[in-house]
């Protein structure tokens, strides 16, 4: 038999139809419907008078524009409507909901695997662009817009153009203090914000298999940022073991013919891609963007590059504007960057794992003046995970706010920003204009090098991070 | 959806890469339960000034953009959010064309469902439109049968379209009856596959 990649493995799969001159009509195992983007397609079934053909594959939760300090009373009239909006849209078509006050409440992108229903072999969707997240189990998993949303409810289908498959193959062993956030913004660094587009990328490699399954949905969560609808990593033990015993997981027996198969879904040897490209881990420093789209990045020891460097007039154009809008000057030292925010979440890294890597940092150290640092778990079980080892009570004395969880200040929908030409080291995706409030400067880095922010005042690296000098 | 065969239309110029969906509609504007009406937050930040005025610098702002309907953009045109308010933002303000030497995945697909046509036109064709339409009025007639592009000065370009998109448009067809006919095709995998 022809050698396969588990892309192509899962896309045969799903397809229900595939005529000549269309797109192929694939099957949804799981479509995740979030507040912002599914009114809408709500009100398009209501409209033409049609029901949610699968509501048992449907999953709701609300996390864009939750507020993160109190969560029982939301101040803002509209984003409390939505919110209500989709309580009542899940009512009426019977579709579960995690609403604010469910423990199972969280960014969507982390309380799918949290509860076990992203599984390995499985296809994906959701109305948003980060779901291919859940790539990181070995599912096909992509976002989509609202009027696919009320397609996906209305059929359970999707049409779409077979995609052509990369290879990201990351080399070697990471270097201590090196990190899936680094590995990620390295790889979009050196190859564009736009080299995935039209594939599907797949991250093999020693140091993917060398990464917890935390670490593996940061790097598939930021595939989108490099254009790919979608990334994954076929499955490994390592998944089998993060999936075992979940709420959502068969258990016994069931479980273990399931493993099975999932196994089996990793692609075989010797299956080609339609292209590869390749990042050696030793290239790879801690990582910190200096631009407005998240391939404007180099390593902590890096600086900020000039118009002049780029290879042609388009990219030009791009360094200038994203040099304008940051305040950069060309050459200034990534280590002379100060800034006066911190936030730490987003469905990028707000887990348990991200958060203990903060809290190594903050540990018996305090945030420098003049900083407002602020820590976002990314669900409610996280929160409650991290209070139960601590972590609340190291950030604090630290000097850090401890949030309920919510999308927060990734986009800023709900009541949390950072002011007008402000700067801010964040662990979110996207260091956009206007993304974090208007006007304000956005730089993506690890929850380490967050943390390690907050106490300098400016980048550092982390490696180098002096001893505490507070004492417990 | 409202068909489209053939649009005769004014062109403005975005000559900025990699605009992203968040630019097109920022995110304060992503609250409202309804799908209309987001024409007057069209790339928000950039078109108006703190005090609310038009940014007088702002291409769109410009004279001869005025009552534009195709977009002239950039690489990468859309990337980023999934956000189908993007598309409705444009749409919504008056454009029913944008042409780009590349687009982001999701937000071509986006287009298509609410009858814009995204069309992926060769880089040096793309700069000669912008060059064409540089603080001026300039008109531009898009054929989608015939996939073809014109100016009355005898510019002419064609693109590639997917047939399947293509017969969308023109016909104005909305997908979902489109995909219900297939309907026991769907139960019949539904029977094949347990879930
Ligand atoms: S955390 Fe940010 S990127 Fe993730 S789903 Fe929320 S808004 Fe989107």
């Amino acid at each position: 038999m022809q050698p396969k990649t588990i892309i192509e493995k899962i896309w045969e799969k799903h397809t229900v139809l595939s005529e000549q001159g269309k797109p192929d009509l694939l099957y949804i195992d799981l479509h995740m419907v979030h507040e912002v983007t599914s009114p809408q397609a709500f009100e398009g079934l209501r409209l033409t008078d049609r029901k949610v053909r699968r509501p048992d594959l449907t999953f709701a939760t609300m996390d864009h524009n939750v507020p993160t300090d109190n969560r029982t009373s939301i101040k803002d009239a509209i984003a409390r409507k939505q919110m209500e909006t989709l309580s009542n849209n899940c009512n009426e078509f019977g579709i579960e909901i995690a609403d604010l006050d469910s423990p199972d409440n969280g960014i969507v992108h982390v309380i799918g695997p949290e509860l076990g229903l992203t599984q390995p072999g499985k296809t994906i969707v959701c109305g948003d662009s980060h779901t291919s997240t859940h790539g990181a189990f070995g599912a096909l998993a992509f976002g989509i817009g609202t009027s696919e949303v009320e397609h996906v409810l209305a059929t359970q289908t999707i049409w779409q153009s077979k995609p052509k498959t990369m290879e990201v193959k990351v080399n070697g062993r990471l270097a201590p203090g090196v990190t899936a956030k680094d590995i990620i913004l390295a790889v979009i660094a050196k190859y564009g914000v736009d080299f995935g587009t039209g594939y599907v990328l797949e991250y093999t490699g020693e140091a993917i298999r060398g990464l917890t399954m935390e670490e593996r949905m940061t790097i598939c969560n930021m595939s989108i940022e490099a254009g790919a609808r979608a990334g994954l990593i076929s499955p490994d033990q390592v998944t089998v073991d993060y999936l075992k015993g979940r709420e959502k997981v068969p258990s016994g027996e069931e479980f273990d013919k399931k493993a099975s198969e999932w196994l089996a879904l990793s692609t075989d040897e010797g299956a080609q891609y339609d292209a590869v490209v390749e990042i050696d881990s030793e290239e790879i420093e801690p990582m910190v963007t200096w631009g407005t789209n998240p391939s404007q990045g180099v390593g902590i020891h890096g600086t900020v590059p000039s118009p002049e460097d780029a290879e042609n007039e388009a990219g030009r154009k791009a360094i200038q504007q994203s040099l304008d809008y940051m305040d950069l000057k060309p050459g200034t030292k990534m280590t002379d960057i100060s800034i006066e925010h911190v936030f730490i979440g987003s469905c990028t890294n707000s887990r348990l794992s991200d958060l203990r890597a903060a809290a190594e940092i903050a540990k018996g150290r305090k945030v420098a003046e003049g900083v407002r640092a602020m820590v976002v778990p990314g669900s409610q079980k996280v929160k409650i995970a991290a209070e139960k080892e601590g972590l609340d009570k190291i950030f604090i004395e630290a000097g850090f706010d401890w949030r309920e969880s919510g999308c927060s200040m990734c986009l800023s929908m709900n009541p949390d920003f950072v002011p007008e030409g402000e700067r801010c080291a964040s662990t979110s995706n996207r260091n956009f204009e206007g993304r974090q409030g208007k006007g304000a400067r956005t730089h993506l880095v690890s929850p380490a090098m967050a943390a390690a922010a907050a106490i300098s005042g400016k980048f550092v690296d982390v490696r180098k991070l002096e001893e505490p000098s507070v004492t417990q | 959806m409202e068909p489209l065969v053939k649009h005769e239309g004014n062109t403005a110029v975005l000559p900025r890469v990699n605009v992203d969906t968040d630019q097109i509609i920022p995110k304060q504007f992503l609250k409202r339960v309804e799908r209309s009406g987001f024409g007057q937050f069209l790339f928000f930040d950039w078109r108006f000034l703190a005090n609310g005025k038009d940014n007088p610098d702002f291409e769109l702002n410009q004279d001869s953009a005025e009552n534009a309907t195709i977009l002239i953009a950039d690489h990468n045109f859309g990337c980023g959010s999934s956000r189908e308010h993007a598309p409705w933002a444009l749409q919504d303000y008056g454009f029913r064309v944008i042409i780009a030497p590349s687009f982001a995945d999701i937000f071509y697909n986006n287009c298509f469902k609410n009858g814009i046509l995204p069309i992926r036109l060769q880089e040096e064709k793309v700069y000669e439109l912008m060059e064409n339409g540089k603080d001026k009025v300039y008109n531009l007639t898009v054929d989608l049968e015939n996939q073809k592009i014109a100016d009355k000065d005898g510019f002419e370009a064609s693109f590639t379209i997917d047939s399947y998109w293509k017969e969308m448009l023109l016909n104005g067809w909305d997908e979902i009856s489109l995909t219900l006919q297939y309907e026991n095709k769907i139960t019949e995998y539904e029977d094949k596959v347990t879930l």
